[in-house]
């Protein structure tokens, strides 16, 4: 019986040889053997032979029930024996051993029942016998600890004998008795599939075994002998090879982010904030990987492989004049010559409306590819921010455990080189110190009113700088507008030059100005950096759209000289077309024969707003790169190397090593991206440069940050949606897309170059491409989408739903903040509820060993799992009170949580483990220390 | 002699599946690291008991453990004497424990007494101590070290007797989201 067998403590049959077992194990086998046929013959013939026993079908039916209702406590069972000391497992064991006797001894009761109806008396006495012997077993076994093996052996043959004597004749053996060893032979096999789940020794374990396995060859009858152990093993290989499989598969898709280590390996030593920087780098790289597959896949590799070649048209030519110096560094390194006129830029793309074999539409392609970047980025960020809003922003429910989850699970056991090891513990350190950094920031408390009027002031005294730099920058280009009137000749270097000198000027002091105005409002660093972040953008929001105003006014000047060499054009063409027919006197007028090199051409402003981006990208590289390789490389250089021979220590002093400036990097890839968004319109490889920048720019501040920087004084966690980022992102998105929305809607393309030359305006191939290639009723379906009588409500029942989803996340909001609130609620109070149960319980317990006659004490009305460390009232009193608590027990702890959710069933919060309770309230004093605790509360 | 000493551990390799997760390969494969160890202790008969044990220094080298901040407390907790000596049966327990077949309870049993420094059944304030000092190899100061335990404390001890009971851990470390994922390598080992 399993009880028995669990009682059994791992000491006491330690002396045990395994011979003994295999010598006994022969003649018990075949008497199983034996038995076994009995009972399926018997088993079979039963229903036929006796008419009216449907009842006890039934109850056979019963028994599986009240194994499946075991099996379901069972594993928690195993979670209540997690003691080690031999004594305390003993009792435990014994507890649960008597609330199985409990439910056992139920059933047989039942079963009883119906037999004394239907039976005669004599089988009845017998098996009650039986049964009897049975309930002695457990009370030896669970009396004495120290009972030998051998007499338990004997026991065991005795029982076996007895029974298979009974079965000699087979109207004897009961169909209760054999529910009952079923049901035992069922324990013992759950014993021998969850043993490896219990927390013994394994010498405990073998012997726990060798019995069971014992106890289930000689009693395994109708159960289907060795063929679930078969499938066991074969279900638990499958398990593993699952688990296997999962685990590889995730490792995999680990290997396959890129980066993925690099990354871990600056966040163990910057924190998680430089770290995310570098993730969104990363991000940043496959969104530009993805914009740089459409631009190449749909607009330059068409136009190179089926378009027309080099030097076959005049904007696929070098102009003469320019071509002996087409070749030279300096005129490729500033983007014209060759450059000028090749796949990079707009005005290469040639207006043919169908290309190739394949009647590519290169001009709708190309439109359609400028404005889907926009739209494909657009939802790309939207859609990761909606996902990182999803997640919870700064860890909702994480709370409750932040440090004990770091103590105790941030190790990982599987990392076996010193390096990697080594990283996992600057990483823990790392993550504490962001842990305590958060923790000190809640528990500071501070004069409010000082703190307030400091936000304030500085405030105050940026806003004043973004005032003043933003009247600069208007002041000086006003001024320059001015010069450019004025001959090119009279202005100094100075003067030409002003407005980039004072806005690199405005970039180099701003930020460091505003970082040392914000020391005063003391936010958390998190924090500082955000503002900092939203500060710096304001002041760069300048700077942009200055260089975007000077772009207009270039191209406008552009499209006027345009519009001049248009129409001489046209002239020339007319009066050559008129000299020809009247010189040749016929209609019939071939192109004239000018070699493309010499055509005359207009300035293609679309080609020189290309240049310009890309130029502005390459500078920016370029800066970026310098800045990296002066200000932290050199710096740390000179710092560590000089350190030898200087007068002040320079590694602590003045100079140091650089930290790494997190919001100076964000926000020049922020920008960056900016330019790509304007500028991949008109520079169709842009894209490409922009993906080897973020490339090159990867690895190159990895190497940076590892070598020649120093972690944050104070390292704190980032938070974990890059949501600030992705915000500001958006917002960039939306100002670069105003401006080149704007030019194709409105401003006309050049005559003479790029795909869209011909047209009045860019989105006129569209229209075409409807007009031509669609059925017709698609056009008019267009031309009723576009009815402003379409759009205004349209737009209307847009505004009405942002409202209405507003206004419902807002409540969900509300809800989140009560429920996380309550839930609280409901920890403080299991707490205090925990140390009155327990002191309580206390008193009771004592009163209880006061006692005399335990067995009187009635079932106690606050319950169960707090007495079942009193061994002895559960032994005595066998009562069937434990099984709700049992039930109760059974859930575990995942049940917990919900009761102390809801927080009105007493019995929740009291599922413990017998055991070390125990311990805790047999201690030396318990009193006064449950006393403490109540009243610390 | 190969097919001898399979044939010797073949017996008792059937029984040791019952009590760990692993095939009877897998043991095999087990014992063999076990018995390279230390080849001049161990014997490669083992159909009767023989009462080796290899000391810690043998078993805390071992590439799974040699990195780990917990090598020696895991030793001794696994290792019947508690002093971090292994037979073949409490190494190939522990392997069975930190495999990734145990499940969670267990795992969590185990990380409890790992954790449970002083043996007392309980986490306490020491134990925490020594526990994140190996952790971070000692670089907070005394101060951040007060303040990361109380705060555990504070988080996870649910009964108020400022310190950690078994059941407390448990309740706290089920929970972990690490603890939960088949893939991080939170107490285990693979073989």
């Amino acid at each position: 019986m399993p009880p028995k067998k669990k009682s059994h403590a791992a000491v006491e049959v330690d002396d045990v040889g395994m011979e003994v077992d295999a010598v006994s194990e022969d003649d018990s086998e075949e008497e199983a053997r034996r038995k076994t046929k009995n009972r399926r013959a018997k088993a079979q013939r039963k229903p036929k032979r006796v008419s009216d026993d449907e009842e006890e079908e039934e109850e056979e039916d019963e028994a599986p029930k009240r194994k499946a209702r075991k099996k379901k406590r069972k594993p928690q069972d195993s979670d209540e024996e997690e003691d080690e000391e031999d004594n305390r497992s003993v009792k435990s064991k014994s507890s649960k051993a008597s609330r199985k006797k409990a439910a056992k001894e139920e059933s047989d009761e039942e079963s009883e029942d119906d037999k004394k109806k239907k039976k005669n008396g004599g089988k009845a006495v017998s098996k009650k016998g039986k049964e009897e012997q049975n309930d002695k077993k457990k009370g030896n076994a669970k009396g004495s600890g120290g009972k030998n093996k051998g007499g338990e052996k004997d026991k065991k043959k005795k029982n076996g004998n007895s029974s298979s004597s009974s079965d000699d004749d087979e109207e004897s053996m009961s169909e209760g008795e054999m529910a009952a060893l079923k049901e035992e032979v069922e324990e013992k096999k759950k014993l021998i599939a969850t043993l490896r789940n219990k927390p013994w020794r394994m010498q405990r374990r073998l012997i726990q075994l060798k019995e069971a396995q014992e106890f289930v060859e000689k009693f395994e009858g109708a159960l289907g002998k060795g063929k679930g152990r078969k499938w066991y093993a074969y279900k638990v290989m499958m398990t593993k090879k699952l688990i296997k499989f999962k685990r590889d598969f995730e490792n995999f898709k680990t290997a396959c982010i890129p980066w993925e280590r690099k990354i871990k390996e600056v966040e163990s030593h910057f924190g998680s904030s430089v770290a995310s920087y570098f993730i969104f780098l990363r991000w940043m790289y496959g969104l530009n990987l993805v914009l740089f597959g459409f631009m190449f896949g749909l607009v330059v590799l068409p136009e190179i492989l089926m378009g027309l070649p080099y030097g076959s048209l005049p904007r696929k030519t070098v102009p003469r004049e320019e071509q002996a110096t087409a070749m030279d560094y300096a005129v490729l390194f500033d983007f014209n010559g060759y450059c000028k006129y090749s796949f990079l830029f707009y005005g290469f793309y040639n207006s043919d409306r169908m290309i190739g074999v394949l009647k590519f539409r290169l001009p709708l392609s190309y439109l359609l590819v400028g404005v889907g970047i926009f739209g494909y980025s657009l939802m790309v960020v939207i859609r990761t921010m909606a996902r990182n809003a999803n997640e919870g922003g700064d860890g909702a429910e994480e709370g409750q455990f932040t440090f004990s989850w770091k103590m105790f699970t941030s190790w990982d056991y599987l990392i076996g080189n010193p390096e990697t090891a080594d990283n996992k513990y600057a990483s823990i350190t790392t993550s504490f110190k962001e842990s305590i950094v958060d923790e000190q920031e809640n528990q500071k408390d501070e004069n409010i009113h000082l703190r307030r009027f400091l936000r304030v002031l500085a405030n105050f005294l940026i806003l004043c700088s973004l005032g003043g730099s933003g009247f600069l920058i208007y002041f000086v280009v006003k001024r320059s507008q001015d010069f450019a009137e004025r001959d090119n000749d009279e202005l100094s270097w100075f003067e030409k030059n002003e407005v980039e000198f004072v806005m690199s000027l405005l970039g180099l002091v701003c930020p460091p100005l505003f970082e040392t105005i914000a020391e005063l409002e003391d936010y958390h660093p998190r924090i500082a950096l955000k503002w900092q972040l939203g500060r710096i953008f304001a002041l760069f929001l300048g700077n942009l759209y200055t260089f975007l105003f000077a772009l207009f006014d270039e191209v406008t000047a552009k499209l006027e000289k345009e519009k001049s060499i248009k129409n001489e054009t046209i002239w020339a063409l007319n009066a050559y077309y008129a000299n020809y027919s009247s010189f040749y006197n016929t209609t019939d007028v071939p192109p004239p024969d000018v070699h493309p090199a010499d055509v005359i051409r207009g300035p293609c402003w679309e080609t020189g707003v290309g240049i310009e981006f890309v130029k502005l990208i390459v500078s920016d590289m370029q800066v970026t790169y310098l800045t990296i390789l002066i200000g932290d490389f050199v710096r740390a250089v000179i710092v560590r190397f000089l350190n030898y021979c200087w007068c002040w220590d320079l590694e602590a002093g003045f100079p140091s090593y650089g930290e790494f400036d997190i919001s100076g990097n964000v926000l020049g890839l922020i920008f960056n991206q900016g330019m790509i968004w304007m500028g991949a319109f008109y520079a169709p490889g842009l894209v490409g440069l922009n993906v080897l920048r973020l490339l090159t720019s990867m690895y190159y501040q990895c190497w940076a940050v590892m070598s020649c920087n120093v972690p944050h004084e104070r390292v704190f966690k980032a938070s974990r949606s890059n949501n600030f980022y992705m915000g500001l992102l958006l917002l960039v998105l939306f100002l670069s897309l105003l401006p080149v929305v704007y030019t194709i809607m409105t401003l006309p393309p050049s005559f003479d170059c790029g795909p869209f030359s011909g047209q009045e305006k860019m989105y006129d191939v569209v229209m075409e491409t409807i007009e031509n290639d669609l059925p017709s009723f698609i056009g008019n379906i267009f031309t009723y989408a576009t009815n402003p009588g379409l759009i205004m409500p349209a737009v209307l029942l847009m505004v009405l739903a942002i409202y209405y989803l507003n206004a419902v996340s807002k409540g969900y909001q509300q809800a989140n903040l009560d429920l996380k609130r309550k839930m609280q609620m409901a920890r403080d109070e299991e707490k205090n509820r925990r140390n009155n149960k327990d002191s309580t319980n206390q008193v009771m317990k004592d009163l209880e060993a006061l006692l005399p006659n335990k067995s009187l004490i009635p079932p106690p009305t606050e319950e169960d799992e707090l007495e079942v460390p009193d061994v002895v009232v559960e032994k005595s009193s066998k009562s069937p009170k434990i099984k709700p608590g049992a039930v109760a027990n059974g859930k575990g702890v995942n049940l917990q949580k919900e009761v102390s959710l809801a927080a009105s069933n007493p019995r929740g919060p009291v599922t413990r483990a017998p055991g070390p309770r125990g311990g805790n309230a047999r201690g030396p004093q318990p009193g006064p220390e449950k006393g403490r605790g109540r009243s610390a509360r | 002699f190969f097919i001898i000493s399979c044939h010797c551990t073949d017996n008792v390799a059937m029984s040791l599946q019952d009590c760990t997760y692993f095939t009877r390969k897998e043991i095999l494969r087990l014992f063999y690291r076990y018995r390279d160890l230390a080849p001049q202790l161990v014997p490669l008969d083992y159909t009767n008991h023989p009462d080796v044990k290899l000391p810690y220094e043998l078993i805390g080298s071992m590439p799974e453990l040699k990195d780990n901040p917990f090598r020696q407390r895991i030793a001794e907790v696994f290792s019947d004497d508690g002093e971090g000596n292994m037979t073949l049966d409490d190494f190939l327990d522990m392997f069975s424990v930190l495999s990734e077949m145990a499940p969670r309870d267990l795992k969590a049993y185990y990380a409890f007494k790992i954790y449970d420094f002083n043996n007392d059944d309980f986490i306490c304030k020491s134990d925490l101590e020594k526990t994140l000092n190996k952790l971070t190899r000692n670089e907070l100061t005394e101060d951040e070290v007060r303040m990361v335990c109380e705060k555990v404390i504070d988080e996870a001890d649910l009964d108020n007797d400022g310190r950690l009971s078994l059941e407390d851990f448990q309740h706290m470390i089920v929970r972990a989201p690490e603890f939960l994922r088949y893939s991080s390598g939170n107490l285990l080992f693979t073989i």
